[in-house]
């Protein structure tokens, strides 16, 4: 009887061992979020977005009274999206800060992602468990988006919160909708450099060597392609005074396209178009076409609908990129 | 229990121009020390991480627990504890920590595997360290804390590479005793890499001598030490007085003395290899030719003779001409 007792003793805490196992993956991802979190970069990193997010925050609200009583202004009335880009000058809003933190986030929480363990000689350690090896480099992307999404969407919480809380006006469901996408654009716009620091630490073995890289493409992308893109536009177009009034319309298409190939401008286009429920297009906009238009705000459908090459263009280098992480890393030899 | 635990079947890693490893073939029983022994880049590495599929053989196949371990690590990396020849832990976390975190990642149930972790600790001789981080580990504690990691998992096989390297020799003393404790109690088998034959010879019931990609030969150590007699067994160098002229007139004359394989001279000092122990006779022979003996000395085959003995039979048998091999000889001989 006792031993019966015993069996099912053991049997049941089986049982309950069985339902505690977790699978390693979420094992590497609850580590990888600690170590985020603990390391100084990820603080200093969110002290200065918590900064910016403030300083924009305070010249928005000081600004807004003037921005809601401006008739001229088709998108007035939506109170949180103009806390959001309302500014007199003085500081860019918050979603162009953005634009070019979102970057810096992204690399720092990535780029020494896989060439630190190899260094510290963890990688081959960590790759003699029984552990699938894309879940090494999974967890690592998950992890990071993870905390960033998190801060994300706990400063727009913070910013609405704040908002209801002083203004006493209510959100609108399509002013949520609309933040929301900002959020959900910034995420996949620092997966992207995420994807892409990731890509660069599997490639390099030196932790600055990679770093120096992504920081590189990052300031080509932000400084360099504009003013290389002037430089060809001057050098290859023709004289816009020979030209006709189509064919410039045209080249100047060509131009934007062109433009566009830089993340930092399809993110910038997006957030616009999501932020500002009036802007209509994102290219030039001829007057037969602008003839009959209302200067309303646009639906939000309507304004996913323009954003939505951008919204494939940022997730399809983020795809691209982490592909090409995974097609280095999975037959590569894991030697320290 | 017939059924080898690893075996390696025509294996070869080629990097580039360079083989690394080249057609290994090799079998290790249930419960058995095996020891792989090479100098540094003789490939003992790509072998072990070919056996632990982190790096895919150019061809060949290696079985690992009966589980392919190219095409199925996840099986092999279950039952395999594997320790690099340089550990590495996070620095930010202790040493329980990174304990525990190979634990979970082994599929430990959440209420044992602290239970666990302190018990390998325990068995490793760490305990007191468990809650220092690693950052303040020595290299001695380090590789204890590398073994900790190994055994967590309760594997069937150990790999060891290098695991000696940078301990001092009390520390791998104490170490090797521990491997050799836990394969005997717990019937594991082990497979360790060294470059060090002496240290090797205290634990292993078998090693191998592994050379630019290739199993020289296999066996225990009397084994090899005999097969080593076959080639001349007993050395005896003569020191004489006066400086020795090329060709040497009583040459022909010591060789017809039966036993004797060998001669060489280098300044005064003949080294003469013969099957059996004649230095009597030898001696006798120098006497009787009138030459000024100043010493004799009978050359005992250590292991380390035995180790140099295969890499230098390495080196003359890439030279084809047998020639420039005895002028290889003679060099090294003159250092």
């Amino acid at each position: 009887m006792e031993s019966l007792a015993v069996f099912s003793k053991s049997l049941s805490s089986k049982n309950n061992s069985r339902r505690t196992i977790s699978a390693p993956f979420n094992v590497m991802v609850g580590k990888e979020i600690a170590d985020h979190i603990q390391s100084w970069r990820f603080i200093v990193l969110l002290i200065l977005i918590g900064l910016t997010f403030l300083g924009a925050m305070y010249v928005s609200s000081s600004n807004l009274r003037a921005a809601l009583l401006n008739t001229q202004d088709p998108d007035r009335l939506y109170l949180y999206l103009k806390l959001l880009t309302t500014t007199d000058g003085s500081l860019p809003p918050f979603h162009v800060f953005l634009s070019f933190l979102g970057p810096l986030l992204g690399i720092s929480l990535g780029v020494d992602a896989i060439n630190s363990e190899q260094n510290n000689g963890t990688l081959t350690r960590l790759m003699a468990q029984p552990v699938y090896r894309d879940n090494l480099l999974l967890s690592k992307f998950v992890s990071s988006l993870v905390v960033v999404s998190y801060l994300f969407v706990s400063l727009t919480l913070l910013m609405i919160g704040t908002g209801l809380f002083v203004m006493g006006v209510p959100i609108e469901a399509e002013e949520v909708l609309r933040i929301f996408s900002f959020v959900f654009l910034s995420i996949i716009y620092v997966g992207f450099w995420l994807g892409l620091s990731i890509l660069l630490s599997i490639k390099f073995r030196q932790t600055a060597t990679s770093a120096l890289t992504a920081i590189g493409i990052w300031l080509f992308f932000t400084v360099f392609y504009q003013i290389v893109m002037n430089l060809a536009v001057k050098a290859f177009l023709p004289d816009p005074q020979y030209l006709s009034q189509l064919d410039i319309l045209s080249y100047n298409e060509i131009v934007l396209n062109l433009m566009r190939l830089a993340p930092s401008q399809l993110y910038t286009d997006a957030t616009t178009t999501m932020l500002m429920p009036s802007v209509r297009s994102l290219g030039p906009v001829t007057m037969e076409q602008m003839a009959g238009a209302i200067p309303s705000p646009l639906p939000y459908k309507e304004s996913m609908m323009i954003v939505w090459p951008q919204v494939t263009g940022l997730l399809a280098a983020t795809v691209f990129c982490f592909a090409l992480s995974y097609y280095i890393f999975m037959r590569r030899e894991i030697r320290c | 229990m017939d059924n080898p635990v690893i075996q390696l079947k025509g294996l070869i890693k080629c990097y580039g121009p360079l083989k690394a490893v080249d057609d290994l073939n090799l079998t290790i029983k249930r419960g058995e020390i095996f020891g792989l022994l090479g100098p540094n880049g003789a490939g003992k590495t790509t072998t072990i991480l070919m056996m632990l599929g982190l790096t895919e053989p150019s061809s060949g196949t290696a079985m690992v627990c009966g589980h392919n371990a190219t095409t199925n690590p996840i099986a092999v990396k279950k039952k395999v504890g594997y320790m690099p020849d340089s550990v590495g832990f996070y620095d930010s976390m202790t040493a329980l920590e990174n304990l525990i975190y190979i634990g979970r990642l082994n599929g430990i149930p959440e209420d044992q595997v602290k239970e666990r972790s302190l018990e390998v600790m325990e068995t490793v001789g760490l305990s007191a360290s468990a809650s220092k981080k690693t950052s303040t580990f020595s290299r001695g504690m380090k590789q204890r804390l590398g073994l900790a990691d190994v055994l967590i998992k309760q594997p069937e096989v150990i790999i060891l590479d290098e695991p000696t390297l940078g301990i001092d020799p009390s520390g791998v003393k104490e170490f090797l005793t521990l491997i050799r404790q836990l394969s005997r109690q717990q019937g594991l088998t082990v497979l360790l890499s060294s470059h060090h034959l002496h240290q090797v010879q205290q634990v292993c019931d078998r090693v191998g001598i592994f050379v630019e990609g290739k199993m020289l030969v296999e066996g225990d150590i009397n084994q090899l030490s005999r097969n080593l007699f076959t080639h001349g067994a007993y050395v005896v160098s003569v020191t004489i007085k006066d400086r020795i002229t090329i060709p040497w007139e009583h040459q022909g004359e010591l060789q017809q003395l039966g036993e004797v394989q060998k001669i060489s001279i280098t300044d005064n000092v003949i080294e003469i290899s013969c099957h059996q122990d004649i230095t009597p006779t030898i001696v006798r022979f120098f006497v009787n030719k009138g030459l000024d003996v100043m010493g004799v000395q009978k050359k005992e085959y250590g292991l380390d003779d035995i180790y140099q003995k295969y890499f230098e039979n390495n080196l003359t048998e890439h030279d084809t001409n047998g020639k420039s091999g005895r002028i290889l000889q003679k060099s090294l001989f003159k250092k």
